[in-house]
């Protein structure tokens, strides 16, 4: 047994047992956090896959970000189990359905048949000096450069749409306008000179 | 059993990879002590420094004009009790000053000290320190949850909204790096910026520069972006239940990440290991036998600096104010800087990129 095999036995160890800790803990911030780890375990998965650029994408973008705003509205919720399982039961056949459904979908197209050395030949080595990075760049902005714009786009409706959606004028709030605070004049704005009559002159007896 | 005879076939009988274990580690611990060594001393000097801006003398007891304070400090730190919060997650509540520390430390490794000098010379090393600096996030986010305390998922709540912000300006500022060195990898960048002083990336990327450093102090939770602390709002915020070793390894990590930042400013703006005087007639040559190393050393040092000065005259700025800076003012400028630099290195623009 390779080193490489034990590292990727380790990985996939941990991705599986993560994976199931996700859909299986009580607690929504723990099984947040196992999707953190699961996400750790996949980009060590496809850092011996040498696809480096992938790996610290996924770490950098899904870890970085995306599970940080998750954990976010995770930590703010009010959890009441019993409303959540209240539907459990009744629900439970047609989920068991869609859940083999999917199962069996799964296996089909990922499953042995398809897949393995003796199908798709393991690709070679790459040398210590090349550049994940750079090849993937160079395909990704000159063969797909077109379904890359159109995902961006895609991204951009719905950054827009997400926004629309959210966005409400409440008129009982009260906003601060920074550019109207920026534009505040040291003199007229902020001090104003009040001339008032002098007093009467105090008369000694 | 095969996996047994497995593990003995690639580390016993090849005692090359036994060998090479050996070396990395070594190398690890010749990084990661002096850093520590660094950060006790970086405490020291914050608080001569700021003692000496309001006018005090600062630590001055322990040792010959209190040199040896941080080492008191420590094994102070080191001998208290750790309280264990009733309620809370034990696990996460250890495990959460090691997550802000762990990134720290870890992204050094591809931190190119010199010319040779670098643990790994990954060519995604910019992507890889963006990655785990990312990460340094959690240690606060789980340890304001783990807590069981109201002040500090106030803080972590703060942290996680501030962090995400400063984040992606820094990310941008960083691209604007790598378009005008054409490389991830720090070395290269270092190299791209070859020459004296006016032809490092401070110049022509001045505006990314400013809000790199900017975001970064934002980013690591200091003055005067530090509400996730904020000791006049929420106690102490993330870090209101944490005593002992395990507070003393958040403030480890927290100095850690300060003079991680500082230094990735000297190296991506400031020309890392390279002479300021490079190339130049007459200080050119004169400072020809200076080490880079030392370079490195002094222009991280001025960065650190400016941390202490601008935690010892900024008052903490307000939460929403935060916000506006993060999203509608250091974003548009990094995209904006983006476009200029792309097109200067495609129509090759004189001084920097032809």
């Amino acid at each position: 047994m390779s080193f490489e095999r034990i590292v990727f036995f380790a990985f996939a160890a941990i991705l599986i047992y993560a994976a199931t800790m996700v859909i299986t803990r009580r607690n929504p911030v723990h099984a947040v956090l196992f999707l953190v780890l699961a996400f750790f375990a996949s980009s060590g998965i496809w850092m011996l896959a040498e696809a480096e650029f992938l790996a610290i994408a996924l770490v950098l973008v899904y870890v970085g970000a995306v599970m940080v705003l998750f954990l976010f509205v995770v930590m703010m919720l009010d959890i009441d189990l019993a409303t959540i399982r209240a539907g459990f039961m009744r629900y439970l056949p047609i989920g068991l359905i869609v859940a083999v459904a999917m199962a069996a979908l799964m296996i089909m197209v990922v499953g042995p048949t398809n897949f393995g050395l003796e199908q798709i030949a393991a690709p070679e080595r790459l040398g210590a000096d090349a550049s994940n990075t750079e090849a993937l760049a160079m395909t990704l902005f000159t063969v797909f450069l077109y379904p890359f714009e159109i995902a961006a786009v895609l991204l951009l409706v719905a950054i827009i749409a997400a926004i629309g959606l959210t966005l409400r004028q409440r008129p009982e709030t009260k906003y601060q306008d920074t550019g109207k605070q920026v534009r505040v004049r040291k003199g007229p704005d902020r001090v104003r000179v009040v001339s008032m009559p002098a007093e009467k002159k105090l008369e000694l007896k | 059993m095969d996996t047994l005879i497995g593990l003995w076939d690639t580390f016993g009988r090849d005692w090359p990879y036994l060998a090479t274990l050996i070396e990395i580690l070594v190398k690890i611990v010749l990084i990661v002590a002096p850093i520590m060594l660094l950060v006790a001393y970086y405490t020291y000097a914050e608080r001569k420094v700021i003692g000496y801006m309001q006018l005090r003398l600062g630590p001055n007891r322990v040792g010959p004009k209190g040199w040896l304070q941080p080492i008191a400090d420590a094994v102070k730190l080191m001998f208290k009790e750790v309280i264990l919060p009733t309620g809370a997650n034990k696990f996460l509540f250890l495990l959460a000053p090691l997550i802000t520390l762990a990134p720290a430390l870890a992204a050094w490794a591809v931190f190119p000290f010199d010319e040779e000098l670098v643990l790994a010379d990954v060519n995604a090393g910019l992507l890889y320190i963006l990655a785990l600096t990312s990460v340094g996030v959690y240690g606060v986010i789980i340890a304001g949850w783990a807590s069981n305390s109201k002040y500090a998922l106030l803080g972590a709540m703060r942290s996680a909204a501030q962090i995400v912000a400063y984040e992606i300006a820094m990310g941008f500022a960083l691209v604007g790096v790598l378009v005008a060195a054409g490389s991830l990898n720090l070395g290269d960048i270092v190299r791209a910026q070859a020459g004296g002083i006016f032809s490092w990336f401070w110049l022509p990327l001045l505006p990314l520069f400013v809000i790199y450093f900017i975001s970064g102090v934002a980013e690591t939770n200091r003055a005067p972006f530090d509400v996730a602390e904020g000791e006049s709002e929420i106690v102490a915020g993330f870090h209101v239940e944490y005593s002992g070793m395990a507070f003393a390894v958040f403030f480890l990590g927290e100095y850690a990440n300060m003079i991680l930042i500082s230094a990735l400013a000297a190296l991506m703006f400031m020309g890392g290991w390279l002479s300021p005087f490079h190339g130049w007639p007459i200080l050119g040559p004169l400072f020809e036998w200076v080490p880079g190393i030392v370079w490195l050393f002094l222009k991280t040092a001025i960065f650190a600096f400016l941390y202490l000065w601008f935690r010892a005259t900024f008052p903490r700025y307000r939460y929403d104010q935060i916000m506006r800076l993060g999203w509608k003012v250091f974003i548009p400028i990094t995209i904006v800087w983006i476009l200029v630099v792309g097109l200067a290195v495609v129509y090759e623009l004189p001084w920097w990129f032809d």
